[in-house]
């Protein structure tokens, strides 16, 4: 059994009006790679789950986005995202506007099986004001608090970014943060993994082990993708690229998005590596200091 | 001792450490520059027991200085990742403070967007964030390094992304006994909801403020019988924060000093 695959055949299985779950969080472990092919396609009106970053901004400027599931878009090194922002004040995509935590819940009760989670978190603040389709349930017990019942949140595919991975899809992420990697890959149907290594089975060992967060079963397919995260962070391979990322929330407007688009997202991987400084300049790129 | 020599940013960091004063061995969360030194000071001085990360994923036993570090290495005591933090949300051994864009006169803040229309806004900004579940679950304290009414509105913020003391937004059944608002420290005075009824009062204005100042740049009414003077940082605290917490002084980016003296 091998469940090595390219970019390429990963993203053929995505179909317009799916819904993309989206691993990482702000800039840091990004499937760059990933939605780097997911930008070449004609696929469109996706609903993207995520704690966005730049992943967000490139598919709400180039048109791939219907609806937006979010808690925030940031890339990081400016805390606005101009390109979410420029799609959210033309009203150019829909959105379910979540709190961080609760946008884990549905993720939660989606990789559970549930119909919802149960939180106090949404009450009192316009959450539910701005989603009515969120309902709040009475407890059954003799408290009988009012509380927010969010709704499961379904993926169809979810894409992430890893450090190590085998054939098999057993998926090894380091670094001080997960993020929500296990929770996006238990919500949805199908997940594929790039990863920055491909190891070999026997190479897993206990202490590996410990940075093994999900089950194989739960991934369909592994493509092999060093500096896939690129321009966000892969702490502890890499760091995230601020030049690169200035760079790209200055191209906004349609001439220069359609620039950078050329300049980078249409080429192959290893002509992107090349594009943008080399295999020694991604690998020199510090881990950000906050 | 107090010092007779300080900057603005020096006296609110100062002021803003009292936030935490008294809160036992929670999570000191602060957002923002201003808001990290005044958490880290509190530790470094009167509550020890505070947690803190790095700033990322690791709690450390010891403030993070802010800024390039040169050789100085995290005293890493755990971790705080991402997922554990809505844990600790969760059952409140938390007091974040943030910068909110607006707050009203609930203490209801905002830092999604700025309009009417959700579906699109004159200005998108952050996204809810964390404030919804932060606001419903543990203390909160927020700052503001221009105190105007813009900030300060008048009627009600243009999102609720933090929940406040409004009474027309308890929904029946729903368990506000969590909901602890602590205190906002602006460039102009420190104010709290000690008011009855929660309502926001004037706690100290800076020295060389009018309260007059604060009435007009504040869009809601303030109570204001019963203020102090905001303390002048002590010569202990000043050295901590100029020598081992911000020693590139990137606190006088954060809020340029005003304080004629």
């Amino acid at each position: 059994m091998t469940k090595l695959m390219s970019s390429k055949e990963a993203i053929s299985q995505i179909e317009s009006g799916m819904t993309i779950g989206i691993g990482g969080w702000g800039s840091r472990r990004k499937p760059m790679s990933l939605i780097r092919e997911l930008l070449k396609t004609d696929i469109k009106d996706l609903t993207i789950v995520s704690y966005g970053g730049p992943d967000v901004g490139m598919l709400c400027s180039a048109n791939k986005v219907k609806k937006l599931i979010f808690g925030f878009v940031s890339i990081e090194t400016s805390p606005l995202e101009s390109h979410f922002r420029k799609a959210r004040q033309t009203g150019s995509i829909e959105v379910m506007e979540l709190d961080e935590g609760l946008l884990q819940f549905g993720l939660i009760a989606a990789g559970m099986r549930l119909p919802f989670f149960a939180t106090r978190v949404g009450l009192g603040s316009d959450i539910l004001t701005l989603n009515p389709e969120i309902k709040t349930i009475s407890s059954p017990y003799e408290d009988n608090e009012t509380l927010v019942a969010m709704p499961a949140i379904h993926i169809d595919i979810a894409l992430i970014h890893a450090h190590e991975s085998d054939a098999l899809g057993n998926t090894f992420i380091y670094g001080p943060d997960l993020f929500i990697d296990d929770k996006i890959v238990r919500a949805a149907s199908k997940a594929f993994v790039s990863t920055e290594k491909i190891i070999k089975t026997e190479e897993i060992d206990e202490n590996k082990s410990l940075s093994n967060w999900f089950e194989r079963s739960l991934v369909t397919g592994v493509i092999e993708s060093t500096y896939g995260a690129h321009p966000t962070a892969a702490t502890p391979n890499y760091g995230f690229d601020k030049k690169h990322l200035n760079d790209y929330a200055k191209a906004t407007d349609k001439v220069e998005w359609e620039a950078y688009f050329e300049n980078y997202i249409s080429l192959d991987h290893e002509s992107y590596i090349t594009a943008v400084g080399g295999k020694d300049h991604i690998s020199s790129l510090e881990a950000p200091v906050f | 001792m107090q010092s007779t020599s300080y900057t603005l940013s020096e006296l609110c960091i100062c002021a803003a450490s009292e936030a935490w004063r008294g809160d036992g061995e929670v999570l000191a969360t602060g957002i923002g520059l201003i808001p990290r030194l005044a958490a880290s000071l509190a530790k470094m001085t009167h509550s020890p027991e505070l947690m803190m990360t790095d700033g990322e994923a690791y709690l450390v036993s010891e403030p993070v200085p802010v800024g390039p570090r040169g050789s100085y290495k995290p005293k890493i005591e755990g971790s705080m990742n991402y997922s554990r933090v809505f844990l600790n949300i969760g059952i409140g051994l938390r007091h974040a403070m943030t910068g909110p864009v607006q707050i009203d006169k609930y203490g209801q803040t905002n830092i999604s967007f700025i309009g009417d229309d959700h579906k699109s806004p004159k200005v998108q900004l952050l996204g809810a964030r964390g404030f919804p579940g932060n606001t419903i679950n543990h203390t909160n304290s927020m700052f503001f390094p221009n105190h105007n009414t813009r900030c300060f509105v008048r009627g009600e913020v243009d999102m609720v992304s933090g929940v406040g003391y409004n009474p027309s937004k308890r929904t029946k059944g729903m368990n506000s006994k969590f909901i602890n608002l602590g205190l906002i420290i602006s460039n102009l005075a420190v104010l709290d909801f000690n008011g009855p009824s929660n309502q926001i009062q004037v706690k100290s204005l800076h020295p060389g403020v009018d309260i007059q100042e604060v009435i007009e740049n504040t869009g809601f009414e303030l109570l204001h019988d019963n203020f102090t003077s905001t303390l002048s940082p002590t010569n202990e605290q000043l050295s901590i924060i100029r020598d081992f917490l911000d020693p590139h002084n990137l606190r006088e980016q954060a809020l340029p000093d005003r304080i004629d003296k």
